[in-house]
C-alpha cells in the first residue's frame, strides 16, 4: 500500500520502486503496449537491438510507435521527426509537473537529468500517485527505481513481441491494443483527485475527438492547451466563488 | 524501411527519434527550476499534460487503428464505459476495471468483429 512505503538507504528506496514497478498495474499495460510494439519492429524489418535500444532512449511507447509506422511506411526523416516531436509534446508539462516533487536538499540539475528522460505516462501517474506519500529524502531513488522496472519490462516483452511476431489472433491481438488506453483512462481517473485534474480529465475527452474530426491541426497540442486552461481558469473561478 | 537506407539505422533512430522527443524533456528541466508543486504554473501544467493524455486516450478509442480497428466502435466504447464503470463499482481498483474492459471487449469482438 502507498501509505507503508518506509526505507532506511536510498538503495533500499530505489529496490522499493523497482518492486513497485513490477506489481503494479502499469506492468501489465507495458508488458501487452511493448508486445505489441516489438511485433510491429519486426514487421518492419527493423534489428532487434535497434528496438531495445529505442526504448532506451525514446522511451515514450506513442512516439514508438509514430517512429516505427512512418519510417516503415517509408516517409521522409523530416516528416517521421516532426511526427515524434508533436507526440512529445506531452512529455513538457509532465516533466514541469513531476520534477519539484523530486527537489529537495541538495539536489541539483544534474541529479533530475535521469527522472526528466524517464518520464513517460507510466511513470508520471505513479509517481505523482506514490511520491507525495514518501519522504522527499527518498522519492529520488524510488522514482530512479521505478523507471528502471518499468523500462526493464518494456524492453523485456519488446523483444516477446518481436520474436513472437504477429502470431497473435486479430482478435487478441486488439485487446491487446486496447490495454493501454483503459489502463490509462482509469489509472489517470484514480490518480486526478484534484479538481482541476478531473475537470482536465473530462474536457481532454471531449476536445480530443472534436479536434480530429475537424482535422484541427496539431490536435493534441491544443487539446492539452485548450483543455488544460479551461479546467484551470473553470477551477479557479469556483475556488474564489467558495 | 527505405527511407533509413541512406543513414545507419541506428544514426537514423538518434536524429529522428531520439533527439526531437528528448527535446521536451529537456525544456521541462529547464523550466521546471524554482517552481514548487503547489506553484499555478505546475497546476497549469499538470492539467494541460493531464488533458493532452485525455485526447490521446480518446482518439486511441475512437479512431483506433490495426487490430483494434476491426472491432467495431460501438464494442470499444461500451467496454471502456464498462471498464470505467467497474473500476468506480469495485473498490475503485485499477486491476478490476481493466479486466472487466477486457473481458467485455473480446466478447463484444467475438460476436461483433468484421
Amino acid at each position: 500500500m502507498a501509505g507503508s512505503l518506509t526505507f532506511t538507504s536510498a538503495s533500499a528506496a530505489f529496490v522499493g520502486g523497482i518492486r513497485s514497478a513490477l506489481t503494479s498495474v502499469f506492468f501489465l499495460v507495458l508488458a501487452g503496449t511493448y508486445v505489441g510494439i516489438g511485433a510491429l519492429a519486426h514487421d518492419f524489418g527493423f534489428s532487434a537491438g535497434w528496438l531495445g535500444l529505442s526504448s532506451v532512449l525514446v522511451w515514450a511507447a506513442p512516439a514508438q510507435v509514430i517512429l516505427l509506422s512512418s519510417l516503415g511506411a517509408g516517409s521522409s526523416l523530416i516528416e517521421s521527426a516532426v511526427a515524434v516531436t508533436l507526440s512529445a509534446i506531452r512529455l513538457f508539462p509532465m516533466v514541469v509537473a513531476l520534477l519539484p516533487l523530486l527537489r529537495g536538499e541538495g539536489r541539483r540539475l544534474h541529479h533530475l537529468l535521469l527522472p526528466a528522460h524517464f518520464t513517460s505516462i507510466s511513470m508520471w501517474v505513479e509517481s505523482l500517485r506514490l511520491l507525495p506519500t514518501l519522504p522527499r529524502e527518498w522519492r529520488l531513488a524510488f522514482c530512479n527505481g521505478l523507471s528502471v522496472g518499468y523500462m526493464g519490462t518494456a524492453i523485456a516483452f519488446g523483444f516477446v513481441g518481436f520474436y513472437l511476431a504477429a502470431g497473435l489472433p486479430t482478435l487478441f491481438a486488439g485487446a491487446l491494443l486496447f490495454l493501454t488506453p483503459l489502463s490509462f483512462l482509469i489509472s489517470t481517473a484514480r490518480n486526478a483527485r484534484m479538481m482541476v485534474d478531473r475537470l482536465a480529465l473530462v474536457l481532454g475527452l471531449m476536445i480530443g475527438p472534436l479536434f480530429v474530426w475537424y482535422q484541427v491541426e496539431l490536435d493534441l497540442m491544443w487539446t492539452g492547451v485548450v483543455g488544460g486552461t479551461v479546467a484551470y481558469a473553470m477551477n479557479r473561478l469556483r475556488e474564489a466563488a467558495a | 524501411m527505405s527511407a533509413v537506407g541512406e543513414l545507419s539505422p541506428y544514426l537514423v533512430l538518434i536524429l529522428v527519434g531520439f533527439l526531437p522527443n528528448e527535446i521536451w524533456r529537456l525544456l521541462g528541466l529547464v523550466l521546471a527550476r524554482g517552481l514548487n508543486e503547489e506553484s499555478e504554473w505546475v497546476v497549469w501544467s499538470r492539467a494541460v499534460a493531464t488533458a493532452i493524455l485525455a485526447g490521446v486516450i480518446a482518439k486511441l478509442v475512437l479512431f483506433s487503428g490495426g487490430a483494434l480497428a476491426t472491432i467495431p466502435l460501438d464494442v470499444r466504447v461500451t467496454a471502456t464505459v464498462a471498464g470505467f464503470l467497474a473500476y468506480l463499482a469495485i473498490k475503485r481498483s485499477i486491476f478490476a476495471g481493466v479486466l472487466v474492459g477486457e473481458a467485455a471487449l473480446l466478447i463484444g469482438g467475438f460476436f461483433f468483429a468484421r
